[in-house]
């Protein structure tokens, strides 16, 4: 998959023992735009992540990515149709150094035999430093060099995220999945995030979609949103559109009395 | 093929048998509840409580029932110190580490049995050593009645204080979310110590009350380790799941013994590793996928 | 602080880069292979029987120090591979043939507890292990046609290529021309995908699978490649012991692996060469401590367990990283002196959050 296919979500909906975390969410993503999902907090919109990423099976509803049925492929296959995600709370391999959790994102591109690597055979080694020229790419993008061979416990909660950004792209993703990629930051570094995901966006051309409360970033780089509230649609739209939505101010702000 | 009265017998042996199980998975439950470790060293608190009341008892002279409430009580403390003084340490660690020094405490607690008390086999006078006739000739000693009874009575006790004192609640709290808990007022650290307490308690109630069916030497913490399958056979997370699997042990174990002599001793890690093999979240099944 | 300049993308793939680093692990493969020259006949054996320890200890390692999965019956590999070995070769399978066929078969037999263990929560494998261990333990004593039962069965003769290879410095050349290989073969696995992949699962089997991880199946890959490195070392074990009981490869020696590498530090290969020096210098300690302190306290019986016992708790809570650990800070100390920081290790406060979710 090298091109971004368009994502399409019909009447998907989950539920946790009566309680319906997701109710008939139905929208499109196309290819190459940045798409925020927003709402309040238990709103639903992780649920939506975790669904796509199959981690969730769906009580109803379907999820095509292209011509790809979502719901026929099981969870560690979906990076194979260049879907790629980060997750709310951090989900780095804290042992392991910034390398060696860059090069696990290049798995799906890599072979991998335990009787070969064992022997170390000669195609080993050289995949080996192909695949770390590429990752080399995306270390330059994200400007996370001066971290190579540290370990993630390490390192500080704003890198932990860059990292966790560059290791979804090791993957060559078309489709990213974010999820809350500015939480816990300060101005200066959520402005960074928006302008990686600007460079994301136009020189790799990776479609974004992105679960977001910081509303600044989402005004500044989403060409559309989607707003959820207890697991319901309620508007989707321009950011312009979806901030004058009365709707959306109730869910928010609370209806007037 | 056991006529009608030996399989009857067999049966409520077999429950008896699981009850008792039962009681000491009892003890393992709740401190997994509470801190999601699991207590390798749980039969040997069962050991040394078995111990504990003996000393009281025979070797003071002091009686059954002050010996009993004294000896879960000794035993209790020493549950709380484990935690207190080393399980709080370790906090955050791998699973793997806390799994390899609770062994390792079982070791301990073995080794300083038998240095402090010796390595013979010693038998306990209890209070329950008459027997007992439920008709059509089948008898039950009450030993093993006092058993059956005590799971009763602890699981009703233990259910009431976790669904309906504060402290009980408060301790479902930390179990779930310490920081938060931390955050609510709660004491979390005494609170987990005091769990560990409870569990140990249950532990030594059910080392005295079986003394009479095992003896008491340093290798009864073994039935630690039975306890501890019927325990995931039912389900690990759930009191009534744990109990469950257990029953379903203590039932099994006399009929495979008798029908299956090469495995005796071991039916239940094979009932056990079937169960887990066809269902392997056990048969009440928990969810354990982690929140994403 | 790294004072490593790597210059090449090589350098992140090799092994030994620095010269110190070549020099120090240069020296170490000397003294191993003049050793005969410089040791008797007692104490090379001991070392041969370490060697194997280590590669016992390496296979373990992999599957719970790397993988995350702990085996609390990993002495059953350790017997299975003794006996398969034993008994191939008291068939007339030359030596080449029978370790492979051994390796083959724990490696099988590793990829099927793999596959049951691959769906199970944490300790319910723990458990499920040791209890796998009781039954082979039990099946070793039961069959006796094939195992001689309790009563034991005698090991062939140490025959490599027709050559028979009484003496003792012969095994223990074969001993450590076999630690070699498999010392090799783990790290390369490790600066590979599928030790990565092993890595990523212990660490967050979620992300794992969102990157393309199998979890399922790289869970019994580990178990297959951990199995067969252990059976490897209960066929040379085998030689060394040269009588098998089925009492050898109990659960006390489950345990005594285990010790190994929570000594040795967790995640490391050198970890587990460091625990199968602890655990082979521990009964020497233990000896010598018997015969220090009086008799009231040195004669029981129990001091071996307890001992056993308060070092895996003194290592768990107070060094963590276990011997592993130790050695790498005091690498560090060297390394970054007069600038060492002692905050460089210290561990951060940390907090349970339920993993379960209902």
């Amino acid at each position: 998959m090298s091109t971004p296919q368009m994502l399409s979500v019909r009447n998907l909906s989950i539920e946790f023992g009566g309680v319906h975390a997701v109710d008939n969410v139905s929208f499109d993503v196309q290819p190459g735009e940045v798409f925020a999902i927003i709402g309040p907090n238990g709103a639903g919109k992780s649920t939506i992540f975790n669904l796509i990423s199959r981690f969730y099976e769906p009580t109803a509803g379907s999820i095509f990515y292209g011509e790809h049925d979502l719901l026929e492929v099981p969870a560690h296959r979906i990076v194979r149709l260049g879907i790629g995600r980060t997750f709310q709370n951090i989900e780095l391999f804290e042992q392991a150094t910034v390398l060696q959790n860059l090069l696990v994102g290049r798995h799906r591109h890599m072979r991998s035999n335990p009787f070969r690597d064992f022997l170390f055979l000669p195609g080993v080694k050289k995949d080996e430093l192909v695949h770390r020229r590429k990752v080399e790419d995306v270390i330059d993008l994200l400007e996370i060099a001066r971290y190579r061979d540290q370990r993630i416990s390490d390192l500080p909660y704003g890198a932990r995220k860059n990292v966790e950004l560059a290791r979804a792209l090791c993957a060559e993703p078309t489709l990213l999945l974010l999820d809350e990629p500015a939480s816990g930051l300060n101005t200066e570094e959520t402005d960074d995030v928006s302008f990686w995901l600007e460079d994301i966006k136009h020189d790799l051309g990776v479609t974004i979609v992105m679960v977001e409360h910081d509303m600044n970033l989402v005004a500044r780089v989403a060409d559309r949103v989607l707003a959820i509230n207890n697991g319901k649609v309620i508007a989707i739209g321009t950011p312009d559109e979806i901030r004058d939505n009365v709707e959306v101010q109730h869910a928010y702000l609370g209806a007037a009395a | 093929m056991l006529p009608m009265s030996d399989v009857i017998h067999l049966a409520i042996t077999g429950i008896a048998q699981g009850c008792a199980y039962g009681l000491i998975a009892l003890g393992f439950v709740l401190i997994y509840k509470a801190t999601e470790v699991v207590n390798f060293a749980h039969g040997e608190f069962m050991m040394l409580g078995a111990f504990a009341v003996l000393t009281f008892s025979e070797v003071l002279g002091w009686g059954f029932w002050p010996a009993f409430g004294l000896g879960c009580l000794s035993i209790g403390a020493v549950g709380y110190l484990v935690d207190a003084q080393v399980m709080r340490r370790i906090i955050g660690q791998s699973q793997a580490s806390i799994f390899i020094l609770t062994v390792a405490f079982g070791f301990i607690f073995r080794s300083l049995a038998g240095m402090i008390f010796g390595w013979n086999t010693q038998s306990l006078d209890t209070p329950f050593d008459g027997r007992i006739a439920l008709g059509g000739g089948i008898e039950i000693g009450t030993d093993r009645l006092a058993i059956v009874g005590a799971t009763v009575v602890l699981v009703a006790a233990l259910y009431l204080f976790f669904a309906r004192t504060r402290v009980g609640i408060a301790m479902q709290a930390a179990s779930q979310n310490q920081l938060a808990a931390f955050y609510m007022g709660i004491p979390v650290k005494r609170l987990i110590s005091f769990t560990w307490a409870i569990g140990a308690m249950i532990a030594a109630a059910a080392g005295a009350l079986l003394a009479p069916v095992t003896q008491v030497d340093t290798t009864i913490g073994f039935l630690g380790i039975k306890a501890l399958s019927g325990a995931i056979i039912g389900g690990f997370g759930s009191i009534p799941g744990a109990l469950l699997g257990c029953l379903l042990i203590g039932l099994i174990e006399p009929f495979a013994d008798y029908y299956v002599p090469s495995i005796k001793g071991v039916s239940a890690y094979v009932v056990m590793l079937l169960v887990l093999f066809i269902r392997p979240e056990g048969l009440i099944s928990q969810t354990y996928q982690k929140k994403a | 602080m790294q004072y490593l300049f790597k210059t090449r993308y090589e350098d992140n793939v090799r092994f030994l880069v620095k010269s110190g680093e070549k020099i120090r692990v240069g020296l170490v493969v000397l003294l191993l292979l003049a050793a005969p020259l410089m040791l008797q006949d007692y104490y090379l054996a001991e070392l041969g029987l370490l060697l194997v320890y280590a590669i016992a200890g390496i296979g373990l390692m992999i599957l719970t120090g790397y993988t995350g999965q702990v085996s609390l019956g990993h002495a059953a590999f350790l017997g299975i591979g003794a006996y398969s070995h034993s008994i191939l070769m008291a068939r007339g399978v030359p030596f080449t043939l029978s370790i492979l066929i051994t390796v083959l078969i724990a490696g099988l037999v590793g990829m099927l507890i793999g596959r049951s263990a691959s769906k199970m929560h944490g300790f319910y494998l723990a458990i499920a292990t040791l209890a796998f261990a009781i039954l082979i333990e039990t099946v070793f004593g039961e069959w006796k046609s094939l195992t001689g039962g309790h009563a034991g069965l005698a090991v062939p003769a140490l025959k490599v290529f027709g050559v028979t290879l009484a003496k003792v410095w012969q095994q223990y050349y074969v001993d450590l021309v076999m630690t070699g290989i498999v010392i090799w073969g783990a790290s390369n696995l490790f600066r590979a995908p599928t030790g990565r992949a092993f890595i990523a699962i212990r660490e967050s089997e979620l992300s794992a699978r969102s990157l393309g991880v199998n979890v399922e199946w790289v869970k019994i890959q580990a178990f297959g490649v951990s199995a067969a490195i252990t059976a490897l070392a209960g066929a040379l074990l085998a030689h060394q012991l040269t009588f098998l009981a089925p009492d050898v490869f109990g659960v006390l020696e489950s345990l005594k692996l285990l010790l190994m590498i929570v000594v040795g530090g967790l995640g490391s290969i050198l970890g587990a060469v460091f625990g199968a020096i602890f655990v082979s210098v521990l009964p020497v300690a233990i000896s010598f401590l018997k015969d220090v302190l009086p008799p009231s306290v040195g004669q029981q019986a129990g001091l071996e367990p307890l001992l056993f016992g308060t070092i895996i708790v003194l290592f768990i809570v107070f060094e963590p990283l276990g011997i592993y650990g130790r050695w790498r800070k005091l690498r560090f100390f060297f390394e970054t002196f007069p600038y060492y920081r002692k905050a460089s290790f210290v561990r951060q406060k940390s907090y349970l959050k339920t993993e379960r979710m209902r």
